[in-house]
C-alpha cells in the first residue's frame, strides 16, 4: 500500500506505548502470599513444565488448584509450556518447582513483558493492520488513521496478560470476512481454546457461517461449506484436547476448572446489570442459585436472539461486526460470573466498527477503560491510563473528526428517531442530546477519577465509586444497545435495558 | 460541542502531534536515568538553600554548579515549584536523593519547559514556505518539519530518559533562527544572547552569528549583484547589537561581577587549564576562517544557517571534552534545511542516522533496549520515507554507497548488543562495541560534514537568484 511507511510508524509507536507502559508495576507485584495475575501466568509454567499433563488440572501435593490453579482451556497451558522452555534456557529458578513461589526479579520481569509484547507482535498487530487495510471505502489516511487508534486503545494495553485469544479471535473474524471460511474457523476455535470467555463471541460466528451455507444453498455448495466448517472446528478440537480425552475424568475435571458454576452471579464489582441492580434489589440473597443460573442464561439468549436470527438470514461481512459487538455485550451484561476484564471482549468488536461509527464507538471505548480503573488502580497504573486514554481520545478525535459526525444517520439512529418523531413530531434533538451525555459522561470519569484517587469512600459505603463507576458505564454500554441497528434496517431497532 | 469540533478540526494536527509526543514523554517518566538527574537536584538544591554569593563555590557534592547564571535562577524558580513535591531534595547534603516524588517534579519540569521548544518549533513552521502546493496533509513540509523536530528521537532520549534540559534551550536557539529568518534580527540576536548566558556550549555557533548579524543586519544595504555595499555600514545599528548583547550580559554576571567572583565563575564555565585553551578555539577560529570569505558572499537566513551547523559540526569534530549530544546541535537546526532542499534531506538524513546512532550507548540498561530501538526504528523511517516522498521527482537521495552505510547500522547493533555479550571476548576487551559504534558513527558524521562543506562552496550565491 501507499504510505507503508505511516502504517510502520503507526505499529511502531503502538509497540513503543505498549513496552513504556510495561515498565510499569505489574499486577500483584510485591504482596504476597497470593500475588496476582502475573504470579499466576508463572505459576503455570512451572505447573505445566515439571508436573505430566494428566496432573495439570488436577489438585495434588504439587499442584495446589487454590493457589492460582489452571481455570483455562488446553492452549493456555501449552503456551505456557512454551515459554517455560524459555525460561528454563534463560534461568531455571523461574520456573523451579514450588521453590519458585513468589519469584520477582528485574530480569524475569523483562522476560514475562518480552514474551507478551512478542505474542501482541506476531498475532494481535498483523491482524489490527490487516483488517485496516481491507476496510473498503476509505482512503488510506484513514485506513491508517483507524489503525492508529486501534493500537492506542488503553484497556488492552494496560491489562498485563498477553491477548493471544484476542488476536486468534481477530484473524478469525477476519478470515471469516474475506471469504477464507475454513481458516477463519480454525482461528477461531483455537481462540475458543486458549480462553473460553470466547465463546461469547461464538454465536455470531456460528450464525454467519450457517447463513453463508444456507446462501450458498443447502443442496450442494452450502452442504459441502458446512460439512467442511464442522470438520475443521471438531478436528482443531481434538487436536488442543487429545491428551485429555484419554479418561473420562480428565476431560471432566477441565470442564469443571473451566466453568466455575459454584461460584455465584457474580463476583467483586463489575459493571452487568446483576451488580447495578443488586445495590437495590440483593438478588444473590434472593434466588436460589440454580434460579439464578436460569434466569442469566434466559435474559442472555433473549437479548441475543434478534440480532443473531438477522445475521443468518442474511449474511455480511458488516452485519457480522456488528452481531460480534452485541452478542459479546448481552454476555457481558447478563451473563454468569462475568469478569471485570470481560469487557475486552466487547471492546475488541467496537474497534472492529470504529470507522463506521466513530462517535458511538470512541465513547464506549472511553468507558470501557474506566470501568477498569479500580483494577487499574490497585496495580498502580495511574498514570498510565491517564496518558494512554487522553492519547486515544486525541487520536479519535482528530482522525475522524467525530464532534463534527454526529448527525442522526452517522449515529445510526435515524430509524429510531424516525419511528420516534411519527408520535413526537418535534423529535429532532436527538444528536444534540447525545453529544450532551457524552460531555456529561467524560465529566464524570474525570471527577470520579479524582474523587476514587484523592478522597477514602465513607465508611458505610466502601465501594460507593466502583459502584458508581459501573452504574455509569451500564447507562452507556446499554444506550450503545440500542444504536446497533443497521439504518437499512426498515424495523426498529432493539432497545433493551 | 462547536468549541470542541473547532480543535479537532482541520489546522489542528501541529496540536495533536505536540499533544501526542507530550503524553509519549510522560510514558518515560519511570525509565532508567543518569547522573545528571543528581546533577540537577543538587543544583535545585544549592540555588534554593544558599545565597547567591555561595552558588559558584559550593561543592559538597561533585556535581558543582558549571552553566552560566541564567541557568542557575532557572533552578531557583524551579526550587520554588519544588519545595511543594517534596522539601527534601533541596537540601544540600541528601546526596542521591531520588524519591518518587522528586522524580515525578523533575520529569515533570522538562515536560513543561518543552513548551517553548513546542512554540520555537511553531515558529519555524511559518518560515518553511509550502512551495509545492500540497493538498495532501503529510506531504506538506510543514508537517514534515514538525514530526522531525517535535518527534526527534536524540531529543527524546537525551532529556526525557537520560534526564537533561536541553528541550527549552533548543527552543530559544530555533526561535532566534526564526526571528532571523522572519528579518527580526534584534530579537534574533537578543533571544541568542540569553541562550549563551543558560549553557555556554552554544559559544560554538556564536561566531555564525556575529557573522550573518555584521553582515545582513549592519550593511543595510546590497549592490545589484549580491556584494555588500560598504558604505551603506550603519553604526547605529551595530551599536544596538552590541548594546543588546551587553546589557543581557550584565544582568547575567552583574551580581558576580559585583561580588569579585568572576574568575570562580569563569573556572566552573571553562575548567580547563590555559594550555589546552589554544587547542579548544583554535579549530574553531580555523573552521570559521575558511568559510569566511564564502560567507560573505552567501547572503540570506539560509546561508547562516548553514555557517551555524558547520560551526557546530566542526567543534564537535575536534573540539576538546565534547559530548556526543552535542551532535544535537548539529541536528536540530539541519532539519529546517532538510525540507528545502534534495541534496540538505540527504546529508540530514545521513547525519540525523548516524548521531542518533552515536547516542545509543547513553542508554545501556535492558528495559530501555527496546525503547530506543523502536524510537530510532520510528524517527529512522519516517524521516527518511516522509523526505523521499517530499523531493520523489528529484534525483535519489541516497547513492548505493550511503545506502549500505546507512543499512550496515543494524546488523552493528545486533552485533554490538545482542551478540557481542555472549562472547568469549567481553571479559578481555568490553570496550570493543563502543569502539565499533564511535568509529562506525564518525565515519558517517565526517561525510555529512564534508558534504554540507562542498554545497556551502559549491552552492551558487542565494543574492542572484532570488530575492531573500
Amino acid at each position: 500500500m501507499e504510505k507503508w511507511y505511516l502504517m510502520t510508524a503507526v505499529v511502531l509507536l503502538g509497540l513503543t506505548v505498549r513496552w513504556t507502559v510495561s515498565l510499569n508495576s505489574y499486577s500483584g507485584a510485591g504482596k504476597p502470599p497470593m500475588f496476582g495475575d502475573y504470579e499466576a501466568q508463572r505459576h503455570w509454567q512451572e505447573i505445566t513444565f515439571n508436573l505430566p499433563i494428566k496432573q495439570w488440572y488436577f489438585n495434588s501435593s504439587d499442584n495446589n488448584l487454590q493457589y492460582w490453579g489452571l481455570d483455562y482451556p488446553p492452549l493456555t497451558a501449552y503456551h505456557s509450556l512454551l515459554c517455560a522452555y524459555v525460561a528454563q534456557f534463560i534461568n531455571p529458578d523461574w520456573i523451579a518447582l514450588h521453590s519458585s513461589r513468589g519469584y520477582e526479579s528485574q530480569a524475569h520481569k523483562l522476560f514475562m513483558r518480552a514474551t507478551v509484547l512478542i505474542a501482541d507482535l506476531l498475532i494481535y498487530i498483523p491482524a489490527v493492520v490487516l483488517h485496516c487495510c481491507c476496510l473498503k471505502e476509505i482512503s488510506t489516511k484513514k485506513k491508517i488513521a483507524n489503525a492508529l487508534c486501534i493500537l492506542l486503545y488503553p484497556g488492552l494495553i494496560l491489562i498485563d496478560y498477553g491477548h493471544f485469544h484476542l488476536g486468534l479471535a481477530l484473524w478469525g473474524v477476519l478470515g471469516v470476512s474475506c471469504d477464507w471460511d475454513l481458516l477463519g474457523s480454525l482461528a477461531f476455535c483455537l481462540a475458543v481454546n486458549y480462553k473460553q470467555m470466547e465463546l461469547y463471541h461464538s454465536l455470531p460466528f456460528f450464525c454467519f457461517l450457517l447463513g453463508k451455507c444456507f446462501k450458498k444453498g443447502l443442496k450442494g455448495k452450502g452442504f459441502v461449506l458446512f460439512v467442511k466448517l464442522a470438520g475443521t472446528v471438531v478436528a482443531s478440537f481434538t487436536l488442543c484436547w487429545l491428551p485429555f480425552f484419554t479418561e473420562r475424568a480428565q476431560a471432566l475435571q477441565v470442564l469443571r476448572r473451566l466453568f466455575p458454576v459454584d461460584r455465584g452471579l457474580f463476583e467483586d464489582k463489575v459493571a452487568n446489570i446483576w451488580c447495578s441492580v443488586s445495590v437495590f434489589l440483593k438478588i444473590k440473597d434472593i434466588l436460589p442459585h440454580h434460579v439464578q443460573i436460569i434466569v442469566s442464561f434466559c435474559l442472555t439468549l433473549l437479548s441475543l436472539l434478534p440480532a443473531c436470527v438477522k445475521l443468518t438470514l442474511q449474511p455480511s461481512p458488516k452485519g457480522f461486526r456488528f452481531t460480534l459487538v452485541s452478542c459479546a455485550l448481552s454476555f457481558f451484561l447478563f451473563s454468569f460470573q462475568v469478569h471485570e476484564k470481560s469487557i475486552l471482549l466487547v471492546s475488541l468488536p467496537v474497534c472492529l466498527v470504529l470507522s463506521e461509527i466513530p462517535f458511538m464507538s470512541t465513547w464506549f471505548l472511553l468507558v470501557s477503560t474506566f470501568s477498569m480503573l479500580p483494577l487499574l488502580l490497585k496495580d498502580d497504573l495511574l498514570m498510565p491510563s491517564v496518558v494512554t486514554t487522553m492519547a486515544f481520545f486525541i487520536a479519535c478525535a482528530t482522525s475522524f473528526s467525530i464532534f463534527e459526525k454526529t448527525s442522526e444517520e452517522e449515529l445510526r439512529l435515524k430509524s429510531f428517531s424516525v419511528s420516534v418523531r411519527k408520535h413526537l413530531p418535534r423529535f429532532t434533538f436527538l444528536p444534540r442530546i447525545i453529544q450532551h451525555l457524552f460531555i456529561i459522561s467524560v465529566i464524570t470519569m474525570v471527577l470520579l477519577t479524582l474523587m476514587t484517587v484523592t478522597l477514602d469512600p465513607p465508611q458505610k459505603l466502601p465501594d460507593l465509586f466502583s459502584v458508581l463507576d459501573s452504574w455509569l458505564i451500564n447507562s452507556v454500554t446499554s444506550l450503545r444497545k440500542s444504536g446497533r441497528g443497521d439504518p437499512r434496517q426498515r424495523e426498529e431497532a432493539p432497545f433493551t435495558r | 460541542m462547536a468549541a470542541l469540533s473547532v480543535m479537532t478540526g482541520g489546522g489542528s494536527w501541529f496540536l495533536a502531534l505536540a499533544l501526542g509526543v507530550t503524553l509519549l514523554k510522560c510514558l518515560l517518566i519511570p525509565t532508567y536515568h543518569s547522573t545528571d538527574f543528581e546533577v540537577h537536584r543538587n543544583w535545585l538544591a544549592i540555588t534554593h538553600s544558599l545565597p547567591i554569593s555561595q552558588w559558584y563555590y559550593e561543592a559538597t557534592s561533585e556535581w558543582t554548579l558549571d552553566y552560566p547564571p541564567f541557568f542557575a535562577w532557572f533552578e531557583y524558580a524551579l526550587s520554588h515549584v519544588a519545595k511543594y513535591f517534596d522539601q527534601e531534595m533541596l537540601n544540600v547534603h541528601n546526596l542521591n536523593y531520588s524519591s518518587s516524588r522528586t522524580l515525578l517534579f523533575q520529569r515533570f519540569s522538562v515536560i513543561f519547559t518543552d513548551a517553548l521548544f513546542v512554540y520555537a518549533v511553531h515558529e519555524c513552521c511559518k518560515c518553511v514556505d509550502g512551495k509545492k502546493a500540497c493538498k495532501e496533509l503529510t506531504e506538506k513540509p510543514k508537517f514534515i518539519l514538525s514530526v522531525l523536530l517535535l518527534w526527534n528521537f536524540g531529543l527524546l532520549i537525551v532529556d526525557h530518559i537520560h534526564f537533561q534540559y536541553n528541550g527549552f534551550l533548543f527552543g530559544l536557539m530555533l526561535l532566534s533562527i526564526a526571528r532571523l529568518f522572519q528579518k527580526r534580527h534584534m530579537e534574533g540576536a537578543f533571544l541568542f544572547a540569553v541562550l549563551l548566558h543558560f549553557k555556554h556550549i552554544y559559544l560554538y555557533v556564536a561566531p555564525a552569528y556575529g557573522i550573518y548579524l555584521l553582515r545582513s543586519y549592519c550593511f543595510t544595504a546590497n549592490k545589484p549583484d549580491g556584494s555588500i555595499r560598504w558604505n551603506s555600514f550603519s553604526f547605529v545599528r551595530l551599536i544596538s547589537l552590541g548594546l543588546t548583547v551587553f546589557l543581557v550580559s550584565a544582568l547575567s554576571l552583574g551580581p558576580f561581577l559585583a561580588l569579585n567572583q568572576l574568575p570562580q565563575v569563569f573556572s566552573r564555565l571553562f575548567p580547563f587549564k590555559r594550555g589546552l585553551c589554544h587547542a579548544y578555539w583554535a579549530p574553531n577560529f580555523w573552521a570559521v576562517y575558511n568559510a569566511l570569505d564564502k560567507v560573505l558572499s552567501v547572503i540570506g537566513p539560509r546561508g547562516f544557517l548553514r555557517c551555524l551547523i558547520l560551526c557546530a559540526l566542526s567543534s564537535f569534530m575536534f573540539g576538546w571534552h565534547v559530548h556526543e549530544k552535542a551532535i544535537l546541535l548539529a541536528i536540530l537546526p539541519m532539519s529546517l534545511l532538510s525540507v528545502g532542499k534534495a541534496g540538505d534531506a540527504s546529508i540530514f538524513l545521513i547525519l540525523s542516522t548516524t548521531g542518533h546512532y552515536s547516542l545509543f550507548p547513553l542508554l545501556f540498561t535492558a528495559p530501555e533496549l527496546p525503547i530506543k530501538i523502536l524510537l530510532m526504528l520510528l524517527f529512522t523511517i519516517y524521516s527518511i520515507s516522509s523526505l523521499k516522498t517530499l523531493f520523489r521527482k528529484e534525483k535519489p537521495l541516497f547513492n548505493w554507497m550511503e545506502t549500505f552505510y546507512l543499512l550496515g547500522l543494524g546488523p552493528l547493533e545486533v552485533f554490538c548488543e545482542f551478540v557481542f555479550p555472549f562472547t568469549s571476548w567481553k571479559l578481555k576487551y568490553p570496550f570493543i562495541p563502543l569502539l565499533l559504534t564511535s568509529v562506525y558513527c564518525a565515519v558517517g558524521i565526517t561525510y555529512a560534514w564534508f558534504k554540507l562543506y562542498v554545497s556551502v562552496f559549491t552552492d551558487p550565491p542565494v543574492g542572484k537568484t532570488k530575492k531573500q
